[in-house]
């Protein structure tokens, strides 16, 4: 510890190289930040699906329904706490740009089975009481300046209106969260108004149901129990539970995380070579002192620590200033882009993060340590 | 001319001496050559993805769906519609029958070979019209399927992505049950991601009675567009939108590319940053290593600009090393790599293969030049600014 002085004037001595090599390293963690931010978002919130949850389907995909009809049977088998249905309305606001989920659901038992979900309760007793109402993420509020009250005109893509206006709700509540990671975008609104006014050819069809089981490791017999239940009937189904079936479609876009960490590992093996260049010289110009505390008594042992402790110095104020403020900031906001609304700098990030910080300092302090530490003091003092 | 001559003359030797300072060199190409690598390949994916879709589309083709659809999956059209569609004046002959298919176009699940797990795979109804209004469509393997039977063919890419519609396999799902009896392509469009059976087969298999998404046509001459366009929207009996069919998959390209662009620029970008810094620690090392050579040359009267140039030439040469190494590389490890995304506009699947073009890698190779430029400037300006008389007699 007394030594941090030491290094502290080896850093000022060259500052210029200082101040780069600190920005080289800082501005990288900005960027492994924003990827894991990425990584997070296209994982749409994956690792932090409910245990409990099932997502039921129709078995040869999501866009065939499956009849409204079903519930009944779903909540009668063994095992099932509660559960829901819910038909991706596909609305688009104010022009084609402007897309959000928008669910056409039975919105309390839906916010039962999303605790993570809070409404103020006299908010959902406005709802229960208004056909045309809807819950709306906040997010999702904030974006188009929506309040409590208003009355929101939704293009209904997929399934137009009887005469082809728009729909309209009435926004008679804003969900929050105090959860990371939770989807705030979407809009909720009551399937009885939609089912009423849809085309007659689509009535009663629905795309999923969301199940809550009341023992989560009975969670896979649950999910052979219905689709056995429903094998021959008109609509087969397949039952996943919510972490799996987040999982498959994340599967689709392609293996995100398998190109975040081939970049990553580009950027990385850069600074690395960046530090260690900058160590390796500093050591170089260093030659004749380093003899010298050798001369004195500095054991190897401290040489390498000393030059270490440097590359170590540059490594965890670089990195943990770009990861602080990356937390700080992240805290609140979104990507703004359809389709990934999950935004969050995670912990797991975070924690990888500050390994990659200690191992960038450790292996680019390594190799000009190692040869500081073996330097012959005569040939250190002669070499100019 | 003599200051040209002279920065001609020092450039050169700076150059040359590269060599002495190998290390710091390497690192400042490496880190260029990096940057290069990352935003040259992850552009790639949204060029190749791009190409997939944009070819797809003729000009002289158009695509009718119904009124407020971007998307044949949000579509829908009865079959009496879709009649009255093919009536329509600009729509090319044949035989006296205008060359139009209605269509159909749904999704199944099939495991995506790369990761076993499910993924939407469009299976497209066609009629015999669609053949002849895509002409690129090639059987490249098997037959051409019978009309009136449970035959399919697969486009190629979707058999190399997808497990289950290989060439001669039965292929189930739900009610839907026919055999796959041949492959085409269609020059890499994204036609090629899709399975493609007799439109009735389908509307049978999903209960759709007599209804479809989307009508297809060729058109006489891409003039008559216009015709074909205000015919359809001003006739009373019809609410649907006609779009050429080139406009129609350049839309569907823009959120997916839009995404790709959004990443890839913030990722090089900040790359860049870090890479410009690896670049002044460089080219700032080579000014301190020629600090007495450069004080001789001003001593012996050589200008400051030509100092000045010469380290920057120096820095942008490193730097065209680094981009002309990354771009090389992207190219080879990239260019051609095959794979499948899900298009959020569809909602299905399309098979694409990453496309490195000329443009993109010259668009990299000017990256790497400004970044050499920006990193060799500061370090310049301090060799430019050195007091002869000090720095000679430094060590």
């Amino acid at each position: 510890m007394k030594f941090i002085p030491l290094m502290w004037r080896n850093l000022l001595r060259r500052k210029f190289r200082t101040v780069f090599t600190l920005g080289c390293i800082f501005i990288s963690f900005i960027l492994y930040s924003f990827m894991m931010i990425v990584g997070t978002a296209f994982s749409m919130g994956m690792d932090f699906a409910g245990a409990d949850r099932l997502w039921m389907m129709h078995k040869v995909s999501i866009i065939v329904p499956v009849p409204a009809s079903y519930l009944n049977e779903v909540l009668a088998t063994p095992g099932v706490a509660t559960a829901t249905y819910a038909t991706w309305f596909g609305g688009s606001y104010q022009g084609k740009q402007n897309q959000f989920p928008v669910f056409a659901t039975e919105v309390p038992a839906y916010l039962k089975l999303y605790p993570e979900f809070t409404v103020p309760p006299d908010q959902l007793k406005a709802l229960e009481a208004d056909r045309q109402g809807a819950i709306v993420g906040a997010d999702t509020a904030k974006k188009f300046g929506w309040k409590v009250g208003d009355r929101i005109p939704l293009m209904g893509d997929i399934y137009p209106s009887k005469n082809n206006d728009p729909w309209t709700f009435i926004v008679d509540g804003i969900y929050d969260s105090e959860k990371t990671a939770v989807d705030k975008t979407q809009v909720l609104f009551r399937y009885d108004y939609f089912d009423e006014n849809r085309r007659p050819e689509t009535k009663g069809q629905v795309n999923w149901y969301v199940i809550k089981v009341a023992d989560p490791s009975q969670s896979a017999a649950v999910a052979t129990a219905i689709d056995t239940h429903f094998a021959n009937s008109p609509a087969e189904t397949k039952t996943t539970p919510e972490k799996a079936a987040i999982g498959n479609f994340v599967k689709q876009t392609g293996n995100i995380g398998a190109m975040i960490t081939a970049i990553l590992t580009v950027v990385f093996f850069v600074i690395l070579l960046v530090v260690a260049n900058t160590m390796a010289q500093s050591v170089r110009e260093r030659t004749n002192e380093l003899a010298v505390l050798k001369t004195l008594g500095f054991s190897d042992a401290r040489i390498l620590m000393l030059v270490v402790g440097e590359s170590m110095f540059f490594a965890l104020l670089g990195g943990g200033t770009a990861l602080l403020i990356m937390s700080l900031t992240v805290s609140r906001g979104s990507l703004n882009m359809p389709m990934l609304p999950v935004f969050a700098f995670t912990a797991q990030a975070k924690l990888v993060g500050a390994v990659l910080m200690v191992l960038l300092g450790l292996v680019a302090g390594a190799l000009p340590a190692y040869g500081a530490m073996r330097l012959r003091i005569t040939d250190a003092l002669r070499r100019n | 001319m003599r200051w040209i001559s002279q920065t001609l003359a020092v450039t050169l030797l700076g150059v040359r001496t590269i060599p002495q300072r190998i290390g710091p060199s390497i690192v400042a190409i490496i880190g260029i050559g990096g940057v290069v690598v990352v935003f040259v390949s992850v552009l790639s994916i949204g060029e190749g993805f791009r190409a997939a879709l944009t070819a797809a589309g003729a000009p002289d083709r158009a695509v009718v769906l119904r009124g407020g659809s971007d998307s044949e999956m949000t579509s829908g059209l009865t079959g009496a519609e879709t009649d009255i569609i093919k009536q329509a004046p600009g729509i090319a002959q044949a035989g006296g029958r205008p060359i139009a298919a209605s269509e159909m176009m749904v999704v199944v699940d099939l495991n995506k070979r790369s990761t076993g797990t499910p993924a939407n795979v469009p299976v497209r109804g066609v009629e015999p019209e669609s053949f002849t209004i895509r002409d690129e469509v090639k059987i490249i393997d098997g037959r051409m399927p019978r009309f009136g039977t449970n035959e399919a063919i697969v486009g190629r890419a979707a058999m190399k992505q997808f497990s289950g519609v290989d060439l001669g396999t039965q292929f189930k799902s739900g009610q839907l049950d026919v055999t796959i009896v041949g492959v085409f392509s269609s020059n890499g469009s994204v036609n090629e991601s899709e399975v493609w059976c007799d439109s009735k087969v389908l509307q049978g298999a999903y209960r759709r009675g007599n209804s479809y998404q989307s009508v297809v046509v060729k058109l006489d001459s891409p003039a008559s567009f216009e015709t074909f366009k205000n015919w359809l929207t001003t006739n009373p009996q019809l609410n649907v939108s006609a779009r050429l069919e080139s406009e129609f998959y350049a839309a569907q390209t823009q959120v997916m590319t839009g995404l790709i662009n959004g990443i890839g620029y913030t990722i090089a970008l900040l790359m860049g940053i870090a890479a410009v810094f690896g670049a002044v620690l460089t080219m700032y090392t080579a000014v301190a290593t020629r600090t007495r050579e450069i004080a001789t040359l001003r001593a012996l009267g050589f200008n400051v600009g030509s100092v000045l140039v010469s380290i920057l030439g120096e820095s942008m040469v490193l730097a065209a090393l680094g981009g002309l190494a990354g771009g090389a590389l992207a190219y080879v490890g990239f260019n051609g790599y095959e794979t499948a995304t899900m298009n959020f506009q569809t909602f299905s699947q399309v098979a694409f293969a990453f496309k490195v073009t000329p443009e993109l890698l010259s668009r990299g190779l000017i990256y790497s030049l400004v970044m050499g430029m920006v990193g060799g400037l500061l370090p310049a300006v301090r060799a430019a600014r050195l007091p002869i008389a000090t720095a000679l007699r430094e060590l």
